[in-house]
Formats: C-alpha cells, sequence, structure tokens
C-alpha cells in the first residue's frame, strides 16, 4: 500500500498540470495582498462605513489576521476546482490513458488501488491547504503585522484578542482540509464514471455549485434539504472566528460560540467522505475494466 | 394700592432669589472648574469594559491621556478601541466653563446616597455640537457625579463618575458612558454569510442601550505630555 502510495503521489506531482493549482493559489493571494497593501484602507472604510457612523475604531484593524481571514473567504470558494482538477482525474486519466486495465493486471487488489488513488489525491489536497495556509497567513503576518482581528457579521461584531486568533486559524485550516477533501471525494467518485478526466471534473464543479445555491438561498422549500448538504457546511470554518461573551457581555478568550455547529459539520463531512470513498469502492469492484 | 405694592414686593423677591440662586449656581460651577483647572494634562491606566448588544469585545487594558483644554486620546494596549462617537472624549473641564454656557439651576437630586445639585448647561455659541448638558454637581466635594450631554450630531450621552483618592483633583476611578445604538446590519453579500441568525440572538440585538466602562487605575497628573500623541 505505502508503494502504491509512493507511485500514484508521483505520477500526481511529475505532472505540470498539477501545479496550475500552486501557481492559481499563489498569484491569487499576492494579487489580493498587494491591493489590500496599496488600499486597503480604503477598502476596510468601506466595509466598517455603516459601523464607523456610530463608533470610532482605534487601532490596526487591517493586520495579517484579518487580511488571512479575506482570504479564506474569497478562496475557499473556489479551491473546489482546484481540487476537482486533481481528484476527478485519478481514475479517468488511467483510463483515459490506457493504463488502467494494465495496473490491475499486477498483484495488488482494487481495495488497496482505489485507497492509494484516493490517499494520494488526499495528500495532494493536504499540501494545497498547507500552500494556502503560508501564504494566506503567514506571509500576510508577515506584511501587515498582527493585531486583535475585528470581524463584521451579519448582525454583530466580534472582537478577538491577537494571542487568541492562532489556534482559531490551526483548527479553521485543519476544518478547510477536511471540507476540501469532501470535494476530492466527490470528485474521485464521479472520476469512475468516465473515461476522460473533462467530464467528472465538470460534474464535480456542477454538483457544487448547484448545491451551494440551494445552501445560500433562504427559500424554506430547501431549508429541508440543506443540513444534509455538504457545501452547507464546508463554510463553517467560520464559526472558530466567533465567540462567547459573559453576563457582561465581555468575551471569554479561548472560546467557540458555537462548537457544536463545528463538532456536526465535520461529522456531516466525515459521513459524505466515508460514503464517497465507499461507493467508490463499490463501483469499482464490480467494474468491468475494459479501457 | 397696599395690595399692588405686596404684589410687586413678591414679585420683586422671587427675581432676586431666582438671580441670587443662579448666581450661587455659577459660582458652583466656576469652583469645580477651577478645581478642574488644576490638572493641565494626565497619563492613566486603566481597563475599558465595551457592554454594547452587537459588539463581543474583550475587557482590554487602556491608557488614556488628556491635555488641557480639549485633547483627548484612549489607547488600547496593542489591540484596537471600540468607541462610541463623541462621548467618550468629552471632557468635564470643556463643558465646565461658564464662559461658553449658561448655567441654569435645576434643583437637587440625590444620586446613589449623594446629595447633588443639579445644572443646566446651555452653550450660548450656536454652532457648538453640543444641545444642553445637564450635570449633577457633588457641592461638599466639588466633583461631577453625572453629566448628561444632548449633541447635534451624535445623540444624548450619560456619563456617570465615582470618586476615590484622585477626588482633589476632580479626576474619577471609574467612568461609565451610557449611550444609544442604531440598528447593526451588514449585507450578506459583504460578510458571506448567508445564514440566518437563530431567535435568540436577534432579540439580544434589539437592545438599544450601549455602555462603555473605564476604571482607572493610577493617574500621572501635570507631567507634561507630548502632541504628537493626540494627533495618531
Amino acid at each position: 500500500m505505502w508503494t502504491l502510495l509512493q507511485i500514484e503521489l508521483y505520477k500526481i506531482f511529475r505532472r505540470p498540470r498539477t501545479y496550475i493549482a500552486f501557481a492559481a493559489i499563489t498569484s491569487l493571494i499576492a494579487i489580493v495582498q498587494l491591493g489590500l497593501k496599496v488600499d486597503g484602507k480604503e477598502y476596510a472604510d468601506f466595509v466598517m462605513a455603516d459601523f464607523k457612523n456610530s463608533f470610532s475604531i482605534d487601532g490596526n484593524t487591517l493586520n495579517g489576521y484579518f487580511v488571512c481571514y479575506i482570504l479564506l473567504q474569497l478562496l475557499l470558494v473556489h479551491v473546489p476546482l482546484l481540487i476537482a482538477l486533481i481528484a476527478a482525474d485519478m481514475i479517468s486519466g488511467e483510463a483515459n490513458g490506457g493504463t488502467l486495465r494494465f495496473l490491475l493486471t499486477k498483484p495488488v487488489s482494487r481495495f488497496n488501488f482505489i485507497m492509494a488513488k484516493f490517499l494520494a489525491a488526499t495528500i495532494y489536497t493536504i499540501a494545497l491547504l498547507i500552500w494556502l495556509a503560508i501564504l494566506a497567513l503567514f506571509i500576510s503576518m508577515f506584511i501587515f503585522g498582527t493585531g486583535d482581528m475585528l470581524l463584521l457579521k451579519n448582525s454583530y461584531v466580534v472582537q478577538l484578542q491577537q494571542d487568541d486568533i492562532f489556534w482559531r486559524y490551526f483548527g479553521a485550516f485543519g476544518f478547510a482540509a477536511l471540507a476540501m477533501t469532501t470535494v476530492a471525494a466527490l470528485g474521485f467518485f464521479l472520476s469512475q464514471f468516465a473515461e476522460n478526466s473533462i467530464g467528472p471534473i465538470v460534474a464535480t464543479m456542477s454538483v457544487i455549485i448547484f448545491f451551494t445555491i440551494l445552501s445560500t438561498m433562504s427559500i424554506p422549500l430547501f431549508n429541508l434539504v440543506k443540513p444534509y448538504l455538504f457545501t452547507t457546511h464546508m463554510v463553517s470554518w467560520k464559526e472558530f472566528f466567533d465567540i462567547k461573551v459573559d453576563e457582561n457581555n465581555a468575551t471569554i478568550k479561548g472560546t467557540i460560540e458555537h462548537p457544536e455547529r463545528i463538532v456536526r459539520s465535520v461529522t456531516i463531512l466525515a459521513v459524505h467522505i466515508f460514503l464517497f470513498v465507499g461507493a467508490s469502492l463499490y463501483v469499482f469492484k464490480k467494474k468491468d475494466v475494459l479501457s | 394700592m397696599n395690595r399692588v405694592i405686596k404684589i410687586f414686593s413678591v414679585v420683586i423677591s422671587l427675581f432676586f432669589t431666582t438671580i441670587i440662586h443662579a448666581q450661587d449656581v455659577a459660582a458652583l460651577v466656576q469652583k469645580v472648574k477651577a478645581k478642574l483647572d488644576v490638572v493641565k494634562d494626565y497619563v492613566a491606566d486603566g481597563t475599558m469594559k465595551t457592554d454594547v448588544s452587537f459588539i463581543k469585545a474583550p475587557v482590554g487594558q487602556v491608557k488614556i491621556y488628556y491635555k488641557k483644554p480639549n485633547q483627548f486620546k484612549l489607547k488600547r494596549d496593542g489591540g484596537i478601541s471600540i468607541l462610541p462617537k463623541g462621548g467618550v472624549t468629552v471632557n468635564m473641564s470643556s463643558i465646565v466653563s461658564t464662559n461658553d454656557f449658561d448655567v441654569i439651576p435645576a434643583g437637587e437630586e440625590m444620586l446613589n446616597g449623594i446629595k447633588t445639585k443639579k445644572v443646566k448647561l446651555l452653550p450660548r455659541n450656536e454652532n457648538s455640537d453640543v444641545v444642553i448638558t445637564t450635570m449633577y454637581i457633588d457641592e461638599a466635594n466639588l466633583v461631577i457625579c453625572k453629566a448628561i450631554t444632548t449633541t447635534k450630531e451624535n445623540g444624548t450621552y450619560e456619563i456617570e463618575m465615582s470618586y476615590g483618592k484622585y477626588s482633589n483633583y476632580g479626576l474619577p476611578d471609574k467612568v461609565v458612558f451610557g449611550f444609544n445604538t442604531k440598528d447593526y446590519k451588514m449585507p450578506k453579500g459583504v460578510t458571506l454569510e448567508f445564514d440566518d441568525e437563530d431567535k435568540a440572538t436577534r432579540d439580544k440585538m434589539k437592545n438599544k442601550k450601549g455602555k462603555v466602562e473605564i476604571i482607572y487605575k493610577n493617574y500621572s497628573i501635570n507631567k507634561g505630555i507630548d502632541d504628537a500623541i493626540f494627533k495618531k
């Protein structure tokens, strides 16, 4: 299994196409950081305009932690496409290249074969997120400095103290890794049904877009299915940046307002991964590989 | 004729009583101002608590700078401070100035067990942002216990002060700023949060009153402060 995994990882990271995702993330983050460094004050003033009508804010609001939050909000919507590029190609790519049948002649069980491929896709996903974390968090901290984080939610404002933020990002990136692994699992599952990569990639993105629309629209009919959609739970990383308050409305350091929401989302996403991978195993074991 | 003289005498007495009373109150305000004028500048350490229904903020260590006549700066140690516009920068010294205000006596009132004289200050300058200030003065100690200020731009503020070891300078140990808040709402397209809040959260946000409490730990008085601090 370990040898299989090494081979799959070699195949993934040998291809130039793999680095498109890393390059895309690097350039996106760089451009946003440049924009915020040059015109960040205007952007922050625009976002906080309504709040600043009643309150004056003193201090460095545009610091590395805040910039990283903006980057995560923007990018975690688009990173699924970059994940699908690789994950949805894992089986269909082999079929397209005519190597799938050949690989299955090796004395390797189909279970090990599928699990090695899925684990390789997962490691790629985690590597992408580690790269995202380095650029979005550490580089932002270097460029913009650190400080308290002021987050404007829909109907309230949260101020997190400087020394109470880093562990939250650790949790948020860990959660994002799980969310993106769910996308990888979906792409991997759809990859079973095609002999070219474009189909599963487009299908993965179509499913994500469709489910995201259902998750974001406040229509009572959709509210019935929302709790079960993985796209509803993919954004729960934001729960790490909400905090409990005491009876005097002062924040309690080291707390999360709704930890049960994070637990619920982790469970739903884990179930989705289990179902997608389980279905992939079932389909592949039964499949008559002719390509 | 006698009756007319009697009525005229009563009216004149009332008139002069009112004038004397107003002069007494003006003198009281002058005494308070003279006490506050002893402080040319101060730097104070303190803690600040923000209690607004839609703001989750930590209790923070703050440094407060004041320089006569009306330079005031509050800095949070290494963080962000959120303050209601206008209210916290109001300081008693700038309010208590009978040169710019008309002083009107408004009786007496017990405030937290202290007998206070109630005084209304009306600014003479029509362009002043302050519309009216009501002050509750502890006559015995010549300190202001409470002030309610109505401004044109920033609504009405209540400032309650408690005194301790710095009462000789008219500097409080604890200040509570109370103010009215407007509804806060951000578009979902800006926050990118599409979930609706639960009912408990929505109900909590309906509270329209907010307060900021500053507890002063120590003052460093009349040691000199660079003007540059107030410009940052």
